[in-house]
């Protein structure tokens, strides 16, 4: 450590140091709260739900009710098909965009950009109504599609990839084009491979984003054949379960399990592809 | 020849891309436009044009004010608290504590929870007699009460849980540029003797404007379009006094199916949306150090 210190004055020492990670830790403790109480009470008979015994018996009995009362299989079946769909659709469409917009000189692109961007401000969640309409017309209605379709062209993923996509050295470009590669081979052996953090970055993102997904899906979907996890799990515990907190919580941490277990697993994945997709 | 072919190839790359966003992004928002001046079609009344009347409707509606002041007291409450313990946590997370990876951890995970779920937990988190927070108050014989129930706490209890799902999220960009500032900065200022809040505030502070700005924007973005939480603990009540202005659109649009009244609505969220990004980018944008 005595090598680094010179670099970090004003790291706190002593007493500031003590203070500082009591209070971080204390803040730690007051955010993670909420989950670890849903914890506890899934994990144990419904009569300690709000009862704290250092000794109450541990149970799965919660799960498996939750699981029999509806159909969670389906809903995260729907949920895989919907995320990957998605992901699959809009990593093909913005690397198109992203290097058009990177690497051709077109009229109008300025323009076309300026159209782009326009979805960070108007994004698909306000557009709701309208986007119902079409969803109508389209006869989709209540299907994963009609869920997966208005977030597929993502001006963020085409933003993240033009702007990656920019750093590569022209040189590379070209020493493929005079090989004789064509555009979609020079796209796919030269600046694919290059961007691959970002296409982890943005898949992180995307994934977590349309898992948790929740009013458009609310909306577009009225079946257990097309509801995705967050709308079953509202359908689950609005209806009338009672109010049995337990089974609830059991439903609850058993929709967020997979990002929660892949989260904790690949936590500096995450992290950096939080961070990298943030920054551009 | 050169540049016509590169032409037609740059819009044929941009073409699959460009048709969506013209179905799904640029379309509902004209269409959206145009309805808010039609009445809303019945089964036997077709649309009629019927000019600024929805607005007239939505302005004279008392719940329409009430939803724009609930949405601007969320995001007076919101978006300082939950940027500001970002920059604190990052901060904290940044120094060398002990356990400083299980702490930013604990900070990150609510952002990788759905909304939906923990709006389950905090549901119960704030149940009367149940709750945890019922339990705590009770361990100080303080008399519980309904957190979610009464007019005067639920807003605050909406908001909490938005604060909570957000902090993390953004104590990850004010990390990564914390990171990123060079350490012979602080080695320069500890030489001229400067306190530690002195150089966060004249050194650390101004350089993460450029993650403050981005941070803001996101932010104010969020609080107009977060609702997954007011649709699972309140559903707009009690009395309204939870009805944000996205959660109204979607309760006219789809609970009473008066889409002419949400289109209406829309625009104007969408151009007060706007009109708050032009601000933001106007002003902030004169006030910050790029490098």
């Amino acid at each position: 450590m005595t090598a680094s210190a010179p670099s970090a004055p004003y790291q706190p020492r002593g007493t500031g140091l003590v203070v500082e990670t009591a209070a971080a830790w204390l803040l730690a403790v007051v955010w993670i709260l909420p989950l670890l109480y849903a914890i506890w009470t899934a994990f144990h008979p419904a009569e300690f739900s709000a009862r704290f015994a250092l000794f109450a018996p541990l149970s799965l009995e919660n799960f498996v009710r939750a699981w029999e009362a509806a159909p969670f299989a389906r809903y995260f079946f729907n949920t895989f098909v919907l995320v990957t769909l998605i992901l699959g659709c809009q990593l093909v469409l913005c690397t198109l965009a992203a290097y058009a917009f990177a690497r051709y000189d077109f009229p109008g692109s300025n323009i076309a950009f300026a159209l782009v961007l326009a979805q960070l401000m108007v994004m698909p969640d306000v557009l709701i109504v309208e986007n119902y309409k079409t969803m109508g017309k389209l006869g989709v209605l209540d299907t994963i599609p009609a869920i997966a379709l208005p977030y597929v062209a993502s001006a963020f993923g085409i933003f993240l990839l033009r702007q990656t996509f920019k750093t590569v050295p022209k040189e590379l470009d070209d020493a493929a084009r005079v090989e004789g590669a064509g555009a979609v081979q020079t796209l796919l052996k030269v600046y694919v491979p290059l961007a691959r953090p970002i296409y982890l970055a943005y898949g992180l993102v995307s994934v977590s984003y349309h898992w948790n997904n929740f009013l458009w899906p609310l909306i577009v979907t009225s079946s257990v054949e097309s509801r995705p996890l967050t709308v079953g799990l509202q359908v689950f515990s609005s209806s009338d379960q009672g109010i049995d907190w337990s089974v609830i919580c059991a439903a609850t941490l058993m929709t967020s399990a997979p990002l929660l277990v892949a989260f904790v697993l690949f936590q500096r994945q995450f992290v950096q592809s939080f961070m990298r997709a943030g920054i551009r | 020849m050169r540049r016509w072919s590169a032409a037609v190839h740059g819009w044929l790359l941009l073409l699959p891309a460009m048709a969506l966003l013209m179905l799904f992004t640029h379309w509902p928002a004209f269409a959206t436009v145009i309805d808010s001046f039609y009445t809303t079609p019945r089964p036997r009344r077709p649309s009629v044009f019927a000019g600024w009347d929805n607005y007239r409707q939505i302005l004279d509606d008392p719940i329409f004010w009430q939803a724009l002041s609930n949405n601007l007291w969320f995001a007076v409450g919101t978006i300082p608290l939950s940027v500001g313990l970002a920059m604190l946590m990052a901060v904290w997370v940044n120094d060398r504590i002990a356990g400083r990876t299980l702490v930013r951890m604990a900070y990150f995970t609510p952002t990788v929870l759905p909304m939906i779920a923990v709006a389950n937990i905090w549901l119960f988190f704030y149940t009367p007699q149940y709750g945890l927070l019922a339990q705590l108050f009770g361990v100080f014989g303080a008399t519980t009460q309904n957190w979610l129930g009464s007019k005067d706490t639920a807003l605050i209890c909406v908001t909490v849980v938005a604060i909570w799902k957000e902090a993390g999220f953004f104590m990850i960009f004010y990390l990564a540029a914390l990171q990123q500032i060079p350490p012979s900065l602080a080695e320069a200022s500890a030489l001229e003797g400067a306190s530690r809040w002195y150089f966060f505030r004249r050194v650390q502070f101004p350089l993460l404007m450029p993650t403050t700005l981005f941070v803001l924007v996101n932010a104010v973005i969020n609080a107009f379009r977060t609702v997954d939480h007011i649709v699972v603990m309140t559903r707009g009540g009690p009395d309204n006094a939870t009805s944000l202005l996205l959660f109204r659109i979607y309760e006219l649009g789809f609970g009473f199916w008066d889409t002419a009244l949400a289109s209406a609505m829309t625009v104007i969220l969408l151009l007060g949306l706007g009109l708050i990004a032009l601000a933001q980018y106007g002003f902030l944008e004169r006030r910050i150090h790029y490098r």
